[in-house]
C-alpha cells in the first residue's frame, strides 16, 4: 500500500476545488440557517441556478466571464425571491418543505429534453470556460506543489475558488457582526420578538435568503468551471445533503465553520477511499470490491456524523452555549 | 395605595366604553373571531394618555387577543382603531411598534442566544447599521450603536440587569427575563407600553421594583396599558381600571370604584375578593358564605 499517495491525495483535497465549491454553498447555509433560522433544503437549486445561469451566459449570449457570473448570481436571486416570497410569511418548516421541492422540480427541468436547447438535457453543457482561463496569468504547463503536482490551469481555478472563499468569509464576517447580523439573529431566536421591537422581519429574511442563495451560485459556478462541464446529475438532493453534512461538522453560527468542515469531509472522503482500495488491492478485505468502496466511505461518513451530533453538537467551531443541532 | 393621580379622566359619565378627555388610543367595534367563539367584541375603548390603564378580566376574557389586534400580530374581523389619530388597522406590527405603541408578551420573549445587552440593542430604533448595505461600513452606525448602548447601559442599571449584561439571556431566570424585556421595549422610547402580564412568574421582591418602573414610566410620560391578575398590582399603581369580560367591557373606571362594582366581582373578582384567605375558613367558602 502506498501510503505516501494517500497522504499527497487527502492533501490535495485541502485546497480541492470542491473543496472550496462546497465551502462556498455550505457558507450560504450558515446565513440562512446558522444566522437566521431558514431551514432551506434545497441549496443544490442555488449552487445549479448559478452553473447554468453562468453557462448559459457564456455559450447562448456570448457573454464574457464578468457577465457570465453576474447573470449565475442573478439566477439565483430572483429564484431566492420567488421562493421567499409567499414562504417566508409563513412558519419556518414551509420554506423546509418549498426549497426541497422546487430544487427537485429545477433538477429535472435541467435534466429534461423539453429544454435541451438551453440546458442541454440529460448531457449538460461543456466548454463554457475559455473566457474565465483566458485570464489566468500562469504561464502552462504543469508546476510540482511539493505533495501534488497541478497544471497552470488547475491552480487558477483554485486561486479563484479559494479567492472567493476569503472574500465571502470577510464579508460575512462583517455583517454578522453588524447591527444587521444582531437583527438576523434575533429573528433566529423569536420572530415575533423582533416584529415587536419595529423591524420588519420579511425583509431581513430576504435579503439572508437571497445573500445565501447567491452565495451558493458562487459555488456552483465554481464547481462546474473547474472541468467545464456542468451535468444535471451534479444537482441532486445528495448535494445538498452534503452542504448540510460540511456546515454541521463545521458549525452552524459561524463563518470559519462551513471552510474547514468542507476541507475535512472532503480530505476524509478521500482518505477513506484511497485507504480502503489499498487495503482492498493488498487482499486484507476479501469481502468488499473496489467499486464497493466509494459507496463504503459514504456510510463511514453518516458514522462519523452521529458521533459529531453525540459527542459534538455544534460542530468543530460552534459555541455551544449558541447554535446546536437542535437549533 | 390609592390613586395619586386625582386629575380627572372620562369626559362625562364612567360607562363600559365612555369617552376620555385625551385618548391616546381609540378602538371602535372591533371583533375577532376563532370558529364559533367571538373572543373580542369591543364596541367602543378608549385609552387615557399618560396614565396607567390595567385590563382585567378572567381567563378567555379575550385580553391577550385585544392586545395581538391592537398591535397588529392578529387581524381583526372587523374593526378600526387609532393611535394618535393615526389608523392602525391593518398596519404590520412592526410599522405599529415604529409609530411608539410597543409590546410585550404574556409568555416572555428573551431573544435567548443573543447577550442581554444585544437583547437591548435591538429594541432601539432608527440603527443605520440595520440596513443591509450601510452595515458593511462600521463608520456610518458606529456613532449610533456608541449612544444606543449607553441608553441600553442605563435602562440596564435602572432595571438591576447590568451585572449580567454579557450573559445570553437564556440564562437569566423568569423574572429577569420579563424585566429584560420591558427594558428592551423602553428602548425605543415608546409613547405607549403595553405589557402583557409583566407580573406572571416574578418573585415578591421583585415585585415592587417592577412596580416602580412602571410608575416611572408614566411619570416620564409614557402612557401604560397592561393586563394583569394580580390585583394588588392592580389597586397598586393603576389609575384606570378596564374590566373585560367574555370578549365585552363589562366595565370601566378607578380602581376602587371597579373593585366595588358588582357586574365585577361576579364575573371575576369573586364573592372573597377583598378577604385575606388566610382568615376565611376553608367551610364558610364551601357554603357560599
Amino acid at each position: 500500500m502506498d501510503f505516501a499517495q494517500i497522504f499527497n491525495l487527502t492533501a490535495g483535497e485541502l485546497i480541492g476545488v470542491f473543496t472550496a465549491a462546497y465551502a462556498l454553498c455550505a457558507l450560504g447555509l450558515a446565513m440562512h440557517f446558522g444566522y437566521t433560522g431558514l431551514l432551506n433544503f434545497g441549496q443544490a437549486a442555488f449552487a445549479a441556478l448559478g452553473a447554468y445561469g453562468y453557462a448559459f451566459a457564456t455559450l447562448n449570449l456570448h457573454w464574457n466571464m464578468w457577465g457570465s457570473f453576474a447573470f449565475g448570481i442573478l439566477c439565483a436571486a430572483v429564484f431566492a425571491l420567488i421562493l421567499g416570497i409567499p414562504t417566508l410569511r409563513l412558519r419556518a418548516d414551509y420554506l423546509a418543505i418549498v426549497t426541497i421541492a422546487a430544487a427537485q422540480a429545477l433538477y429535472y427541468a435541467f435534466g429534461t429534453s423539453q429544454f435541451a436547447a438551453v440546458t442541454g438535457g440529460s448531457n449538460g453543457l461543456s466548454e463554457f470556460g475559455t473566457d474565465f482561463y483566458g485570464y489566468n496569468p500562469i504561464p502552462a504547463g504543469r508546476y510540482n506543489l511539493g505533495i501534488i503536482t497541478l497544471s497552470a490551469d488547475e491552480i487558477w481555478i483554485r486561486i479563484v475558488a479559494w479567492g472567493l472563499v476569503a472574500v465571502v468569509a470577510v464579508l460575512l464576517v462583517i455583517l454578522t457582526r453588524s447591527p444587521w447580523g444582531r437583527a438576523l439573529k434575533g429573528i433566529r431566536e423569536d420572530e415575533d420578538a423582533v416584529r415587536s421591537l419595529g423591524k420588519n422581519v420579511f425583509v431581513y429574511k430576504m435579503q439572508s435568503l437571497v445573500l445565501g442563495g447567491v452565495i451558493g451560485s458562487l459555488g456552483g459556478i465554481v464547481f462546474v468551471l473547474s472541468s467545464q462541464t456542468n451535468q444535471p446529475s451534479t444537482w441532486v438532493s445528495n448535494f445538498t445533503f452534503m452542504t448540510w453534512t460540511v456546515l454541521l461538522l463545521g458549525g452552524a453560527a459561524t463563518i470559519l465553520g462551513p471552510i474547514v468542515g468542507s476541507a475535512v469531509f472532503f480530505m476524509f472522503l478521500m482518505f477513506t477511499q484511497t485507504f480502503l482500495e489499498g487495503l482492498v488491492n493488498i487482499g486484507a478485505l476479501p469481502f468488499l470490491s473496489i467499486a464497493q468502496v466509494g459507496q463504503i466511505r459514504y456510510l463511514l461518513v453518516g458514522l462519523f456524523l452521529m458521533l459529531l451530533v453525540i459527542f459534538r453538537p455544534q460542530g468543530f467551531f460552534g459555541n455551544k452555549k449558541e447554535m446546536q443541532f437542535n437549533g | 395605595m390609592a390613586n395619586t393621580d386625582n386629575s380627572v379622566i372620562a369626559k362625562g359619565a364612567i360607562e363600559p366604553g365612555c369617552a376620555k378627555v385625551d385618548p391616546i388610543l381609540v378602538a371602535d367595534n372591533v371583533t375577532r373571531q376563532f370558529g364559533g367563539n367571538l373572543a373580542v367584541n369591543v364596541a367602543h375603548l378608549e385609552i387615557p394618555r399618560g396614565k396607567i390603564t390595567a385590563l382585567i378580566g378572567p381567563n378567555g376574557a379575550g385580553k391577550t387577543t385585544l392586545f395581538n389586534l391592537l398591535t397588529g400580530f392578529d387581524k381583526p374581523n372587523t374593526g378600526t382603531w387609532n393611535f394618535e389619530g393615526k389608523n392602525l388597522a391593518g398596519v404590520a406590527p412592526h410599522r405599529v411598534a415604529r409609530w411608539g405603541m410597543v409590546r410585550t408578551f404574556q409568555l416572555t420573549k428573551a431573544l435567548s442566544l443573543l447577550t442581554v445587552i444585544d437583547n437591548m440593542r435591538l429594541g432601539a430604533q432608527n440603527n443605520p447599521g440595520e440596513g443591509f448595505f450601510k452595515a458593511f461600513v462600521k463608520p456610518l452606525w458606529a456613532k449610533q450603536e456608541q449612544e444606543i448602548t449607553e441608553r441600553a447601559d442605563v435602562l440596564l442599571k435602572r432595571f438591576k440587569l447590568d451585572a449580567k449584561r454579557e450573559d445570553y439571556a437564556a440564562a437569566l431566570s423568569g423574572g429577569q427575563r420579563k424585566l429584560l424585556e420591558m427594558a428592551r421595549a423602553l428602548m425605543s422610547d415608546p409613547k405607549l407600553v403595553m405589557l402583557d402580564e409583566p407580573m406572571a412568574g416574578v418573585n415578591p421582591a421583585l415585585t415592587q421594583s417592577l412596580l416602580d418602573h412602571i410608575k416611572g414610566l408614566k411619570d416620564n410620560g409614557t402612557t401604560v396599558l397592561f393586563v394583569e391578575h394580580d390585583m394588588h398590582m392592580v389597586r397598586h399603581i393603576s389609575d384606570w381600571v378596564v374590566v373585560m369580560a367574555e370578549g365585552k367591557i363589562v366595565a370601566e373606571g378607578p380602581p376602587a370604584d371597579v373593585m366595588k362594582n358588582q357586574a365585577v366581582i361576579d364575573a371575576y373578582l369573586g364573592a372573597h375578593a377583598n378577604d385575606d384567605l388566610g382568615t376565611v375558613s376553608i367551610d364558610a367558602i364551601k357554603e357560599g358564605n
